[in-house]
C-alpha cells in the first residue's frame, strides 16, 4: 500500500547504505530527495517541512557520521521518525459504560456507511460485543438503506429506519433502543458533505452532545491530496476527534494522509480499510507500517493473519499427518482453501520483507489468484480413492478430471506435479527432522515450493 | 448569459476556499518585495499545497524566476502571471466532449476509482445531452455496488432516458452488450456505460473493464467511441497513477474533474495536463443536473488563484 514511497525512499537509502563516510552534504542530498518523494506521496508539505528538519537535526550530529555505518544510521533515524509521526504504538478502541457510542465522521465519499458496517462486524465477532448499527444520513437517498443492507450482510443489528426523523431523534432513538435492548456499542454513521460547511458542523455537534460519544472516529480517504490536514484539522477543532480510520488503503495511496492527519490532529490512526469485503478492516500499527514504508517487511502481521485463519486444531492434525510423511490431496485442498482465506497469494506477498522492489516484477508476472480456485475445482473433481492415492491418474482419469473442473489436462499434470514435489519436500525434510520445527514457529504451511 | 454567470460564480464559490488560502499564501509572501529565492521558495510551496505537484510547481516557478527575478513585484502582478502560464498550460486540453454523428450509437464509457462520482456524472451527461436534443440510453454496468442501478435509474428517470440494467452481481460486459444491441435497435444517438468503480490496482477488475471493450468491439469495431476517466478533484498526487493504470488498460480518451464544488483543489489537473495531454471535457461544480461544466482554463487558472473575485 506503500509501494511508490518505499520503492523511492529505497533507492535513496541504497545509495547512503553504499557509501562509507557520510559528509553533512550527503545527508542533505537525501533529504532533498525524501522532501520530494514524501511530498509527491502526498504528505502534507507542513509535516514533510517539520519532518525532514527532524531527521536533519539528529542525522547530522556527530555520533551518526562518524559511526562505522552512517548509511545505516540515518536509515535508522528515518524510520524511528517516522514512527514517531505515525503515532507510537496501536491504540485501540476505548468504551464507555454500555451503550457505548462510536460517532463516525467524514467526508462525502470518504467510506462512513461501509466503515461503520466493518467496524460492526469485527467488534461482533472479535471482541464479542453486542453492536447496534444506527444510520442518522437523512441527506442522501438511499443511505439508511446502504446501511440495513450491510448491517444484513454483516449480520449485525440496525436500527429501524422511520422516514422523516432527523438526525438527532435518530440518534436518541438509537440510545433508548440499545439500553432497552442491552447493546454493548451503538455505532452511528452521519451524513457527509462535499466540503466542510456550517449546516453539517452544527447538526453533528447537536448528536455529539447527545450522544456522548466514547470515541468520534474520523473517515478519511487515503487518495486525499494536500487538503487531507485541512479536513482533519477542522473536524477535529469542531466536533473533537479521538481517532482516524482511513480507507482505500488497498488502493496505492502512498499513504501521504496517513502521515499527516495523524501530526495534524494528534489524534491516533486506529484502522485502515484494506478492501471491499466486510471483513477488510485492520487494526493500524505504527511501527509495522513504518517498516514496511522502509521495506522492512511485516512479518508480526502475517504471523497474526496466519494464525487467526488456521484453525488449530486442523494444523496440528495435519502436522502430524506430514510428520509421518503422509500428505495426499485432501491435505494440499485444505492449504489451498487456506491460502484463500489469508488473502491469495498478492495478500502473504505483501507483507513479506524486501517485497516491495520486486512488486513491480511480480505484477508483471501476473500471478493469478484464480489459479488457487481453480486448483481446488480440479481436486474436486477427483474421485476420494483418488485423492488419498493421486498415483492412480492415469490419461483418462486425468482427462475426465480435467473435463470436470473445466480446465486442461496440463493443469491437472501441473497441480499433480506441484504436489509430487511438496510430498519429496516433506520426506526430505522429515528426515532432517526438521518438520515439527518448521510448523512450531507457526509459517504457513501452504506456501507453494518455489 | 445568466447562466454562464451561475456557473462561474459556483466555481468560484468551490474554488474559494482552496484559492483563498492560495492567495493568501500568495500575498503574504509578497505584498511588495523583491522577488529572491526565499520568496521564489514560498511561493512554490503555495503551489505544492495546492496539489499542482513537485515538479510542475518547480517549473512555475524556475519560468517566474527568469523573468522577474530580483525585480520589486506586486503580488496581483505575480498571481496574474502565475494564473496566465497555468492557463497555458491547460488551454490545449480544454476540449469538449466530441459529438459523433456518424456513430450510431456514440458508445461512451465511463470509468474510474470508486466514490470519485462517475454515476452522477453520467446523470449529468445525460440530462446535457437531453437538452441538446440527443437520443440517449443509459447502461448500469455497475453490478456490484448494491444502490448503483438504483442511482442510476433515478437519473434516468429524471432525464427521460431509458437505463438498462441486470441482476446484481450479473456479468457487466454482458451487460454491455445487451444495452449496445438495444441502443442500436431503438435507434439511439448516444449510449452512456456506467461501470464498477475500481481501484486501479486489483487486476481482476481493471481486466474486467477491457473485458466490456472487447466485447463491445465485436459489435462495433470503433466502440467505445470515447472512454472517460472520472477524476476526483480533491486526490492528489495519486490521480498520476489511476491515470496511468487505467489508460494502459482501455483506451481513455478524456477526463471529467468532479467534486471542484468541494474542497476544490484540482491542482492536479496542472500537473496532469502537462503530463498526459488528456482532454479535459467537463468539470463538475455542483450535485444538481446543470453542474456539469465545461472546462475553462483561464477561469479556472485564475479562480485558482483568487483572481476572480476582483476582477468580477
Amino acid at each position: 500500500m506503500f509501494e511508490n514511497l518505499t520503492s523511492r525512499l529505497g533507492t535513496v537509502f541504497d545509495r547512503l547504505k553504499r557509501r562509507g563516510a557520510l559528509r553533512e552534504s550527503d545527508v542533505d542530498a537525501a533529504l532533498r530527495e525524501i522532501r520530494v518523494a514524501l511530498l509527491e506521496a502526498d504528505v502534507a508539505l507542513p509535516v514533510v517541512k517539520d519532518f525532514v528538519r527532524g531527521v536533519r537535526e539528529k542525522a547530522v550530529g556527530r555520533e551518526v557520521l562518524k559511526s562505522v555505518t552512517p548509511g545505516q544510521m540515518v536509515v535508522k533515524i528515518v524510520h524511528d521518525h517516522l514512527v514517531e509521526l505515525l503515532g507510537g504504538s496501536h491504540s485501540g478502541l476505548r468504551y464507555g459504560p454500555p451503550p457505548s457510542v462510536i460517532l463516525m465522521v467524514g467526508l462525502q465519499g470518504s467510506g462512513k456507511t461501509t466503515t461503520s458496517a466493518k467496524l460492526a462486524r469485527r467488534l461482533d465477532r472479535r471482541e464479542k460485543k453486542r453492536v447496534l448499527l444506527a444510520s442518522l444520513d437523512v441527506q442522501r437517498p438511499a443511505a439508511q438503506e446502504q446501511l440495513a443492507t450491510l448491517a444484513r450482510q454483516a449480520e449485525v443489528a440496525c436500527l429501524p429506519i422511520v422516514a422523516g426523523e432527523d438526525p438527532v431523534a435518530i440518534a436518541r432513538r438509537a440510545l433508548e433502543t440499545a439500553r432497552r435492548e442491552g447493546f454493548d456499542v451503538v455505532i452511528l454513521d452521519t451524513a457527509g458533505r462535499l466540503h466542510i460547511d456550517e449546516a453539517l458542523m452544527g447538526e453533528l455537534e447537536a448528536v455529539r452532545d447527545l450522544a456522548q460519544p466514547a470515541e468520534t472516529l474520523l473517515v478519511a480517504d487515503a487518495l486525499t491530496g494536500q487538503d487531507a490536514v485541512n479536513v482533519a484539522r477542522q473536524f477535529n477543532e469542531r466536533i473533537g476527534i479521538s481517532g482516524i480510520v482511513l480507507t482505500r488503503m488497498d488502493g496505492d495511496a502512498r499513504g501521504g494522509a496517513a502521515l499527516s492527519m495523524r501530526t495534524v490532529t494528534g489524534r491516533p490512526i486506529k484502522f485502515v480499510g484494506t478492501g471491499e469485503k466486510l471483513d477488510a478492516l485492520d487494526p493500524f500499527h505504527p511501527e509495522r507500517m513504518a517498516s514496511r514504508i522502509l521495506d522492512m517487511g511485516d512479518v508480526v502481521s502475517l504471523v497474526e493473519k496466519v494464525a487467526e485463519t488456521v484453525d488449530r486444531d486442523e494444523a496440528e492434525r495435519m502436522a502430524r499427518r506430514m510428520a509421518k510423511g503422509r500428505f495426499d490431496l485432501n491435505d494440499l485442498r485444505k492449504q489451498l482453501q487456506q491460502m484463500r482465506r489469508m488473502g491469495g497469494m498478492s495478500g502473504i506477498l505483501a507483507q513479506l520483507p524486501g517485497i516491495a522492489k520486486m512488486k513491480q516484477q511480480i505484477a508483471k508476472a501476473n500471478i493469478d489468484e484464480k489459479m488457487i480456485l481453480r486448483q481446488c475445482a480440479i481436486i474436486d473433481s477427483m474421485t476420494p480413492q483418488e485423492r488419498r492415492r493421486p498415483e492412480i491418474i492415469h490419461a483418462s482419469r486425468k482427462r475426465r478430471i480435467a473435463r470436470g473442473s473445466g480446465t486442461q489436462v496440463q493443469d491437472v499434470n501441473k497441480l499433480l506435479k506441484q504436489h509430487r514435489q511438496m510430498q519429496d519436500m516433506l520426506k526430505r525434510a522429515k528426515k532432517a527432522g526438521g518438520i515439527q520445527n518448521l510448523l512450531g514457529r507457526g509459517l504457513p504451511p501452504g506456501m507453494p515450493p518455489h | 448569459m445568466a447562466e454562464k454567470r451561475g456557473w462561474l460564480q459556483r466555481l468560484k464559490q468551490g474554488l474559494a476556499r482552496s484559492s483563498n488560502s492560495l492567495r493568501e499564501r500568495i500575498t503574504g509572501v509578497l505584498r511588495r518585495r523583491r522577488l529572491d529565492a526565499e520568496a521564489l521558495e514560498e511561493l512554490e510551496e503555495a503551489l505544492i499545497m495546492a496539489d499542482l505537484g513537485v515538479e510542475t510547481a518547480a517549473e512555475l516557478i524556475a519560468e517566474l524566476s527568469r523573468e522577474r527575478f530580483g525585480r520589486e513585484v506586486e503580488d496581483r502582478e505575480i498571481r496574474a502571471s502565475l494564473a496566465a502560464a497555468i492557463a497555458r498550460i491547460l488551454e490545449p486540453v480544454a476540449k469538449p466532449l466530441p459529438v459523433r454523428p456518424e456513430a450510431r450509437p456514440q458508445v461512451i464509457l465511463v470509468a474510474g476509482v470508486n466514490g470519485v462520482g462517475k454515476t452522477t456524472t453520467i446523470g449529468k451527461l445525460a440530462h446535457r445531452m437531453r437538452t441538446e436534443g440527443r437520443r440517449v440510453m443509459l447502461a448500469a454496468c455497475d453490478t456490484f455496488r448494491a444502490a448503483a442501478v438504483e442511482q442510476l435509474r433515478i437519473w434516468g428517470e429524471r432525464c427521460g432516458v431509458p437505463v438498462v440494467s441486470g441482476r446484481p452481481g450479473a456479468d457487466a460486459a454482458g451487460l454491455a452488450y445487451e444495452a449496445l444491441e438495444r441502443a442500436r435497435r431503438e435507434g439511439c444517438e448516444v449510449l452512456l456505460i456506467d461501470t464498477a468503480g475500481r481501484l486501479h490496482n486489483k487486476q481482476a477488475l481493471m481486466d474486467e473493464l477491457a473485458k466490456i471493450v472487447r466485447v463491445l468491439k465485436k459489435l462495433d469495431p470503433a466502440a467505445p467511441h470515447d472512454v472517460l476517466l472520472v477524476l476526483d478533484a480533491t486526490t492528489g498526487q495519486n490521480a498520476h497513477n489511476q491515470v496511468e493504470t487505467f489508460r494502459a488498460m482501455v483506451e481513455v480518451t478524456g477526463l471529467v474533474v468532479t467534486k471542484l464544488d468541494g474542497t476544490a483543489r484540482g491542482g492536479v489537473v496542472v500537473a496532469l495536463a502537462r503530463r498526459f495531454g488528456l482532454p479535459v471535457h467537463a468539470i463538475g461544480v455542483g450535485e444538481t443536473a446543470e453542474d456539469l461544466q465545461p472546462f475553462a482554463p483561464e477561469a479556472f487558472a485564475r479562480a485558482l488563484l483568487g483572481l476572480e473575485e476582483e476582477t468580477a
